[in-house]
């Protein structure tokens, strides 16, 4: 018998599995498919003050081993997500979710994180300062040290459930983002959101997505992360939870090996809607190949 | 939704840059207007095809080469076996047909209506059909929905077979009801030049195709709608053009 479990910021999880937001909505949809409760957690589709419908279609491009994705936040707003979403989202999942947060001024992170934080089942509140698709938004936060502090600080002053800033890897030291939120108050670090990516239609000559640019993520970015995910744990105390092209129970142990507490999914719930599943059955045999008794002991 | 491994049992040319695939094995029971998505070998995300026809374990598609995707698609052969997702989105809505239902299917939007026919047929609804095309070489399916007992209309637009024109040139008087799948220009001609009720079945590019990433999501009079999961058929009233 191997131990899977892994405490996150004072909270037991049954495993490090946590698939990432974005990809799994609000989790109803693939509570039709499996129990959902075999996840470590999940963190739901990220949320913002006002309904956002998003970016103009095309929103979606192939690419090889992986997929850009440009939708833009599209979510009912944060009333509608305590009114609606949440009523659903407990009826299938009883352990404590993870709310995302995203905003366009500080003051927007500050409202969206203390409406959620009164949540009885959020249990972290994972602030987007990192999202690539909206224009003057949430990406603008992430890459600059002082603008990420002085969300992580607004943020930290109106909740009190541990909060959790996921970055984003379009920066040039991704540390110093790190450190500015740890030093501003951040329980914890998630990495990395998606890469800035595009793609041109050779039959059109134009970007296949209609907002020209939007976020790599898959397989294709696992080093990416994996070697942020390295630099950053060795450069803050707080606990870093990794994802970025996880598709495995082997890369959820080689993102916990370079310093991840827990790690999100992402892309692969969308190719394999099994996905997330999967990597929570597989993951005791992959330990027991490797020798790992306990996901602590990484 | 349904995970499913289906063997390719048939796949060839049908028409212009057309192919016909049928796929045999565990296919789940598909309705009129649900599309599969097949996941193909170096490609990462799944393609999305509209199902032509589902029985007996039998699922047929019918595909327009248009990218990578589906011109890897053309080389697959007999025996190849795929990962397929079956049975997504909502399907057209046969209790609205009416007596004499109206079918219209522009292009590679004609296969979703061959189960849609069958069905309506079954039920004993006056199946009438138009089937629209550019041009003589990438007609398609004529004589298999005379076969089902519908009557049949097809278009091209250079006059080089059937009625010249577009499918908004043929429509009769007196159908009961409309379902349409085709070019979103073929979609808001017959949006303003129909005034019976009847439905779309939409096409956007997806990410997942089953409602978690919001890849496909169109503005409706009802508010955002995802047309993987909440589509693909939405009632004519209320889509904005």
């Amino acid at each position: 018998m191997v131990n899977t479990k892994v405490s996150l910021l004072g909270i037991t999880l049954d495993n490090p599995v946590i698939p990432a937001s974005g990809t799994f909505g609000y989790g109803y949809e693939f509570a039709e498919l499996y129990d959902i409760n075999a996840l470590g957690t999940f963190s739901f589709k990220g949320t913002t003050r006002e309904p956002r419908f998003g970016n103009p279609t095309p929103r979606i491009a192939e690419c090889t081993a992986g997929m850009i994705n440009a939708v833009g936040l599209q979510n009912p707003g944060v009333e509608k997500v305590i009114s609606e979403e949440l009523p659903k989202l407990r009826k299938v999942f009883h352990k404590p979710v993870m709310a995302n947060v995203s905003g366009f001024s500080v003051e927007d992170y500050a409202c969206t994180a203390a409406l959620l934080d009164k949540e009885e089942q959020v249990g972290w509140i994972e602030i987007n300062v990192s999202c690539p698709n909206v224009h003057g938004g949430g990406m603008s936060f992430g890459t600059e040290p002082k603008a990420a502090a002085e969300v992580t600080t607004a943020v930290k002053k109106v909740t009190t459930k541990p909060i959790i800033l996921k970055l984003s890897p379009n920066v040039t030291d991704i540390t110093a983002i790190a450190k500015a939120c740890e030093d501003a108050g951040a329980d914890g670090i998630s990495l990395i959101n998606t890469l800035l990516g595009m793609r041109i239609d050779l039959k059109t000559r134009k970007p296949v997505i209609a907002n020209t640019m939007g976020g790599f993520s898959g397989p294709a970015v696992f080093p990416v992360a994996l070697r942020m995910v390295y630099q950053t744990a060795r450069a803050v105390k707080i606990p870093v939870i990794g994802m970025g092209g996880v598709t495995s129970a082997e890369d959820v142990l080689e993102m916990m090996m370079a310093g991840a507490k827990a790690v999100e999914v992402g892309a692969a719930n969308l190719i394999d809607p099994f996905a997330s599943k999967k990597i929570v059955e597989n993951l005791p045999r992959a330990m027991e190949k490797y020798g790992i008794k306990d996901l602590n002991e990484l | 939704m349904k995970q499913t491994v289906l063997t390719v049992k048939e796949n060839r040319a049908l028409a212009k840059s057309v192919y016909i695939m049928t796929l045999g094995g565990d296919t789940g029971a598909n309705k009129p207007g649900q599309f599969v998505e097949i996941k193909l070998d170096g490609l990462y995300l799944r393609r999305p095809i509209s199902v032509c026809d589902c029985e007996n374990g039998y699922l047929t598609i019918i595909y327009k080469v248009v990218g990578s995707g589906t011109e890897q698609m053309t080389g697959l052969k007999e025996g190849d076996r795929l990962d397929v997702l079956t049975c997504l989105g909502n399907g057209y809505d046969l209790a609205a047909a009416g007596d004499r239902p109206l079918l219209i299917g522009g292009g590679v939007g004609v296969p979703p209506m061959y189960l849609l026919a069958k069905e309506l047929i079954k039920q004993g609804k006056e199946v009438s059909v138009i089937l629209g095309f550019n041009t003589r070489d990438e007609v398609f399916f004529e004589d298999e929905f005379a076969s089902l007992g519908c009557s049949v209309t097809v278009t091209t637009a250079d006059g080089s077979y059937g009625v010249r024109g577009f499918v908004t040139d043929a429509l009769p008087d007196n159908a009961s009801y409309f379902y349409a799948c085709g070019p979103k220009p073929m979609l808001r001609a017959l949006s303003e030049r129909t005034d019976i009720p009847g439905e779309f079945s939409l096409e956007e590019r997806m990410g997942c195709g089953f409602g978690a990433c919001m890849g496909c999501s169109v503005m409706t009079k009802s508010g955002a709608k995802r047309v993987c999961k909440d589509g693909p058929v939405f009632k004519k009233e209320e889509l904005i053009w």
